[in-house]
């Protein structure tokens, strides 16, 4: 009834489909909810302004290279390379890829806040950079 | 016969010599590796591979975490195949083989010597910043281009 060769197809259409879920894109509204998930509370956008433009004990708060209207792009500041916009309305490319947003906030926060951001932090954080408009 | 194909092969050598040597600066252009421009490109300009030796890269590899004041810590599968990519391609020679110093390309002899006539004040131009911002004059740095004919400092 099914050939080997018709099985064989079958089964690496799947593996195929599987493949691209696993690269598949994000949004920022899906990655918001996984970290109210984690957190337990909703997202607030005014904490996460007043934690992206702050300092906590470091040289650097996150506006220090993504400026404090991040519709705008920014400049690293150490070796001034310029950094696209972080709000997504003004750069479609932030936050699609859950890894990528995962190994930023683990840098950054380290750099800015000492140690990992918490699940609220970046929720907090990610709603506002999304609140904003160009 | 055989003395005349001996002279011509040298002849032949001799003028690829002289074509090389003839160019002002060597190119330290590599087939490009997708992870090293996407990770080391994110914050400053994909250093071309030729510029440190193999044993300054494997240190400042092996150092991400404290890379110049920030976290530039990478997942082990990325820094694995950048560092493999880093030696194959890395320096050797005059300009290039100079272990880093204090972990700088910009502190090197060859570095320093290089840039003799660039005075302090034009490093600190906004539109320059500092000697890791090798693009600002150097259009092609990230390609390897550090053609002297084709520098432009910007005011």
């Amino acid at each position: 009834m099914f050939s080997f060769k018709s099985v064989a197809l079958f089964f690496a259409s799947g593996l195929l489909v599987l493949t691209s879920a696993a690269q598949a894109q994000t949004t920022p509204a899906a990655q918001i909810a996984g970290y109210t998930a984690q957190s337990g509370q909703p997202a607030q956008t005014a904490h996460g302004q007043e934690f992206f433009t702050g300092k906590h004990g470091k040289e650097w708060s996150c506006s220090s290279c993504h400026t404090a209207k991040p519709t705008v792009d920014g400049k690293h500041a150490s070796t001034g390379k310029v950094i696209a916009p972080m709000a997504p309305a003004a750069n479609d490319k932030r936050f699609t890829d859950a890894a990528k947003t995962e190994k930023w906030f683990r840098r950054n926060c380290n750099d800015v806040v000492g140690r990992e951001c918490t699940p609220a932090e970046k929720a907090d954080v990610m709603a506002w950079l999304v609140s904003l408009k160009p | 016969m055989k003395k005349n194909l001996l002279s011509l092969a040298s002849a032949a050598l001799l003028a690829l010599t002289f074509s090389g040597a003839a160019h002002a600066d060597r190119s330290y252009a590599v087939a490009a590796n997708a992870r090293h421009q996407q990770e080391c490109g994110a914050c400053h300009v994909a250093y071309p591979p030729g510029l440190l030796p193999a044993a300054s890269w494997q240190q400042l590899m092996g150092n991400l975490g404290k890379h110049f004041g920030t976290d530039a810590s990478l997942d082990e599968a990325s820094a694995k195949e950048i560092s493999a990519w880093l030696k194959t391609n890395a320096g050797s020679g005059r300009k290039g083989g100079e272990e880093a110093v204090q972990g700088r390309i910009s502190k090197t002899n060859w570095f320093v010597r290089q840039h003799d006539e660039v005075s302090a004040a034009t490093w600190k131009r906004a539109s320059i910043g500092s000697a890791a911002n090798c693009s600002a004059c150097h259009a092609d740095a990230a390609k390897g281009n550090f053609n002297e004919h084709q520098v432009r400092i910007p005011k």
